[in-house]
């Protein structure tokens, strides 16, 4: 808080400042976003993998649904994405 | 936007484009309009440049073993995967909405063009909300409104006491997000992609102007980023795809 303060007062304009606060918010927003569907798209990936080298007959269903699963667990990361684009000044 | 002495253009540059023709009116046409043109006169063109190709022999060689390989991947590893042999009906539909999509994104690397039509929101919006449309009417065909109702919003297998918390969460998902969130994978997609490379691009040309050898780094990674683009914009166009057939196969055969 002492920081932001010291922060606050080195601006001319309270604008400027809450634009700073906007990109800090926006770069964090998709940085924080990412963190959980990384880790998801790992597990289902990594679990695909897991599946094709044990029943290599199977790999083109277990590939479609793989696509499929990545698709879905992506989607939270696009939205922290946009929220990004949305936040910049 | 001023990062590091670096000229980087602000985000509006890169998508909004200046009205060509019929400036000032609704139907003002700009680049991304063009852009969805050439890919109607695309997919237009493969597919009846392979029919006029069959009149002459039945043997598949150049564009008719493009189109014959795209209707039987489509066949293969979206249709019989997602709804069986009963959806066969809807292989037409998902096959040019495929290509389309295809086109569309592929600008994103063509030299001259280098802009993914898609990365505007109004034709993915659209066309999820034609999916929304499709899937909704297919469902309530085939097993009646209420049926319908029944199955999505109540799933089979749930025991009675957390109907409480599924029932609302099925009611948004299935009727509110889906199409949103259809459209947004394609768009947002896109629009990352256009931004790497952009920024990539942008680098290059700021070290090619300062040091001649900084800017072999970036360089390289726009070579990558244009490789790894191409993969994303065939692989967004089969998701959207696949996802469309999967919401329809869902309310055709529903759970039991």
């Amino acid at each position: 808080m002492l920081l932001l303060s010291i922060l606050a007062e080195s601006f001319t304009e309270a604008g400027e400042f809450l634009e700073g606060l906007k990109a800090i918010g926006a770069g964090l927003g998709y940085g924080l976003a990412a963190i959980g569907p990384g880790i998801g798209i790992g597990i289902v990936v990594g679990n695909a993998i897991t599946a094709m080298a044990r029943q290599p007959e199977s790999a083109g269903m277990v590939r479609t649904t793989m696509f499929l699963g990545i698709a879905f667990t992506e989607a939270l990361a696009l939205i922290g994405f946009v929220v990004f684009i949305l936040l910049l000044p | 936007m001023d990062l590091l002495a670096l000229e980087f253009p602000p985000v509006s540059h890169l998508f909004e484009w200046p009205d060509i023709f019929l400036d000032g009116t609704v139907f003002g046409i700009n680049k991304t309009v063009l852009i969805y043109f050439g890919a109607v006169a695309a997919t237009l063109g493969l597919f009846f440049g392979a029919g006029r190709r069959y009149k002459q022999s039945l043997v598949p060689a150049g564009m008719s073993n493009v189109a014959e390989s795209g209707v039987d991947f489509i066949e293969d590893s979206v249709i019989m995967q997602t709804m069986g042999p009963d959806g066969l009906k809807y292989l037409p539909f998902l096959t040019t909405m495929f290509f389309f999509l295809f086109f569309s994104n592929i600008t994103e690397v063509i030299p001259g063009i280098q802009f993914p039509a898609n990365s505007r929101m109004a034709i993915p919006l659209l066309l999820a909300l034609l999916v929304w449309v499709i899937y909704n009417v297919v469902g309530v065909r085939s097993q009646g409104f209420f049926g319908y109702l029944k199955n999505s919003l109540f799933p089979p297998g749930v025991p009675v006491a957390l109907y409480i918390i599924v029932t609302p969460i099925e009611l948004v998902s299935t009727f509110v997000v889906r199409p949103f969130s259809l459209a947004i994978r394609l768009w947002a997609n896109m629009v990352a992609g256009h931004l790497l490379l952009v920024t990539f691009a942008v680098l290059t040309a700021t070290l090619w102007e300062s040091t001649y050898v900084g800017a072999a780094l970036p360089f390289a990674m726009l070579v990558l980023m244009t490789g790894f683009e191409i993969l994303v914009s065939a692989l967004q166009a089969f998701i959207f795809t696949i996802l469309t057939a999967v919401y329809i196969g869902g309310s055709m055969h529903p759970e039991h």
